[in-house]
């Protein structure tokens, strides 16, 4: 007798959170992703980031945030100066803060608002060069502060570095405890974290629209893989892609009108384009093979992976029609492709010696870099800002998420106790 | 001849194979369970429902198992095949899905396009021995519903097969 036979229960066990709008359903700390840093940058930059003036006020420091971020990114080194505030309204003490052996500090105010919110006042100044780098003003309330201290810590990140910072960003991911299949979203530092769907069936492929509002996803609740668009803010849900046979990774065009995703209802997986609203359905290219896993490229080239010459490798098409061009060569096992925002890299796993591991490979060079020294890497997925790629792998049989530079050395880990965690999906940059 | 009641869950799929679903907010999950119709046995062919549950008939095995990065059918599971052909053939009005599955090594997308190689190859033998191309639907879970989870060569083996579910079954 087989397991699928008793499988006659109505799939009651499930609905939906409104994700993103309620932190306060955050989930239990044991649903909690907690992040551990397990390489750091070669040369970190030494940084002051004192306390804020009148952040003793709040329920929760904005300074924490702003801190945790800066050093998790491997880039930054913090330099404790004690509990006293260094105001905005102040010009620091350059030469001390040179004195500490810091290149750079974050001076900053909280100016109490009228209505009980506050303005957070800062200023970075470069120690070195004795100049101001620039200042900020942003209103918030006082249960904002995680989000004013990522976007905070955005600004230093991006003064320093000259990269766009990525902590205000969210990331989705799958969780899969016992027989439970729950898709979250929580902040890029783990924290936040909301169900957006929850399923007794798979969950797979979560692709973020432009805009961040919405998730497209691969659900097997119909014992059949179909695809979904589920808006965050309300948890709506419609289907997008459901013909005979399977229906799964979904990737947006980059103005969010159309969805690539990948059917068999003409045999073999084919890649296919469908509106956003599951309208319209049109091939998008022909193959004897596989074809799957596209990547709607900001340069106009759907990236995908197909064993049309024998082994799986990333090939690219114009999104507008046309040849396909293989891109990588190296290996027989080549999958997963995901195109860098300035369409510089391209992020996949490859099966090294047996190991499934992340490479990037620099578009213009053709030069291909393993990054991971793991065996069970996969769905890469590019930060915002291109600098990390996020993936999952396995550490100890457990599913967890990981971290790494483009340059391959700063490595974080995302676990979440007694869970698997997979199938991480990197949000966009909302300005 | 015998009444079974069971949902009538493959006919309302099959015939709602469009794109477009309505706006749904989060229960469409119900939507397999949700409507119920009487099927009736065939009684001419003395191959009932019944048989496909009896432990005793080979209808109740529904499992064909591949090689490792194999989409051909072994011959030892051909007598199964042709028995599930025949019922398919001996009761027109019978749906079955075939779900195609893998081990779990590898891309999780591109081992769901494997699993659907497994899963036709399965549809297309039973279409050969006479089995209609409306009855059979075939889709993959790929690597995502694992009946064994270690990861040993055996496991993998268990993993990597189609099954054959009928209406009512999933």
């Amino acid at each position: 007798m087989i397991k699928t036979l008793h499988a006659f229960r109505p799939l009651h066990a499930f609905r939906l959170l409104l994700a993103g709008l309620l932190a306060s359903l955050a989930l239990g700390a044991h649903a909690q992703l907690s992040i551990e840093i397990t390489g750091a940058g070669a040369s970190r930059f030494p940084v002051i980031i004192p306390i804020f003036e009148n952040e003793g006020r709040l329920p929760q420091s904005v300074t924490d945030v702003v801190r945790a971020d800066l050093e998790r990114s491997g880039l930054f080194t913090l330099i404790d100066t004690g509990p006293l505030p260094m105001p905005e309204s102040v010009m620091p003490d350059l030469a001390g803060v040179r004195a500490r052996g810091a290149d750079a500090v974050l001076t900053g105010s909280l100016i109490p608002l009228a209505d009980g919110r506050y303005e957070a006042r800062f200023r970075l100044f470069d120690a070195q060069k004795q100049q101001e780098l620039g200042a900020m003003a942003l209103p918030m309330s006082p249960a904002q502060n995680r989000l004013v201290g990522h976007r905070i810590a955005d600004f230093v990140y991006e003064k320093l570095t000259g990269l766009p910072g990525y902590f205000a960003t969210r990331i989705a991911y799958v969780i899969k405890s016992g027989p439970n299949f729950e898709l979250q979203v929580a902040d890029a530092d783990g924290m936040n974290a909301a169900t957006a769907l929850r399923s007794r069936e798979p969950i797979i492929s979560p692709a973020w629209s432009p805009d961040g509002t919405r998730l497209a996803y691969v659900s097997f609740e119909q014992k059949k893989p179909i695809v979904y668009v589920h808006t965050l803010a309300t948890g709506q849900r419609r289907v997008v892609a459901n013909f005979k046979g399977s229906n799964s990774a979904p990737a947006w065009s980059p103005d969010g009108s159309q969805l690539a995703v990948v059917l068999t209802k003409d045999g073999l997986s084919q890649l296919y384009v469908v509106s956003a609203d599951g309208s319209g359905v049109r091939r998008l290219a022909q193959s004897s093979g596989i074809d799957t896993e596209p990547f709607w490229g900001a340069d106009g080239n759907i990236y995908f992976t197909s064993d049309r010459g024998g082994s799986p490798q990333i090939y690219r098409i114009p999104a507008s029609g046309g040849g396909a061009q293989r891109v990588s060569f190296d290996g027989n096992y080549n999958v997963s492709p995901r195109l860098s925002f300035d369409g510089k890299l391209l992020a996949f796993i490859t099966r090294n010696a047996g190991r499934f591991q992340v490479a990037v490979q620099d578009l213009a060079t053709r030069q291909t870099t393993i990054l991971t020294d793991s065996a069970r890497d996969e769905s890469p997925s590019f930060a915002p800002n291109g600098r990390m790629i996020l993936y999952a792998t396995d550490s100890g049989g457990r599913g967890v998420l990981s971290a790494v530079s483009t340059d391959g050395r700063i490595r974080q880990r995302l676990t979440v106790q007694a869970a698997d965690v997979r199938e991480p999906a990197w949000g966009p940059q909302i300005r | 001849m015998k009444k079974l009641v069971l949902p009538a869950l493959l006919a309302l799929t099959l015939a709602a194979c469009s794109s477009t679903g309505p706006e749904t907010a989060g229960t469409s999950v119900e939507d397999r369970g949700a409507g119920v119709a009487t099927v009736t046995a065939g009684s001419a062919s003395g191959t009932g429902i019944a048989a496909l549950t009896d432990p005793n008939n080979i209808l109740s095995k529904r499992s064909v198992f591949f090689d490792f990065d194999s989409f051909v059918i072994k011959p030892e599971a051909r007598p199964l095949i042709e028995a599930h052909a025949r019922f398919l053939v001996q009761n027109p009005q019978m749906r079955m899905l075939v779900q195609g599955n893998t081990d779990e090594r590898g891309s999780r997308e591109y081992n769901l396009a494997l699993g659907q190689k497994r899963a036709d190859v399965v549809k297309q033998a039973l279409m050969l021995l006479g089995a209609k191309e409306a009855q059979i639907e075939s889709v993959s879970l790929g690597e995502e519903k694992p009946r064994c989870e270690d990861r040993t060569e055996a496991c993998y083996g268990e993993n990597r097969r189609g099954d054959m579910l009928y209406s009512g079954e999933f």
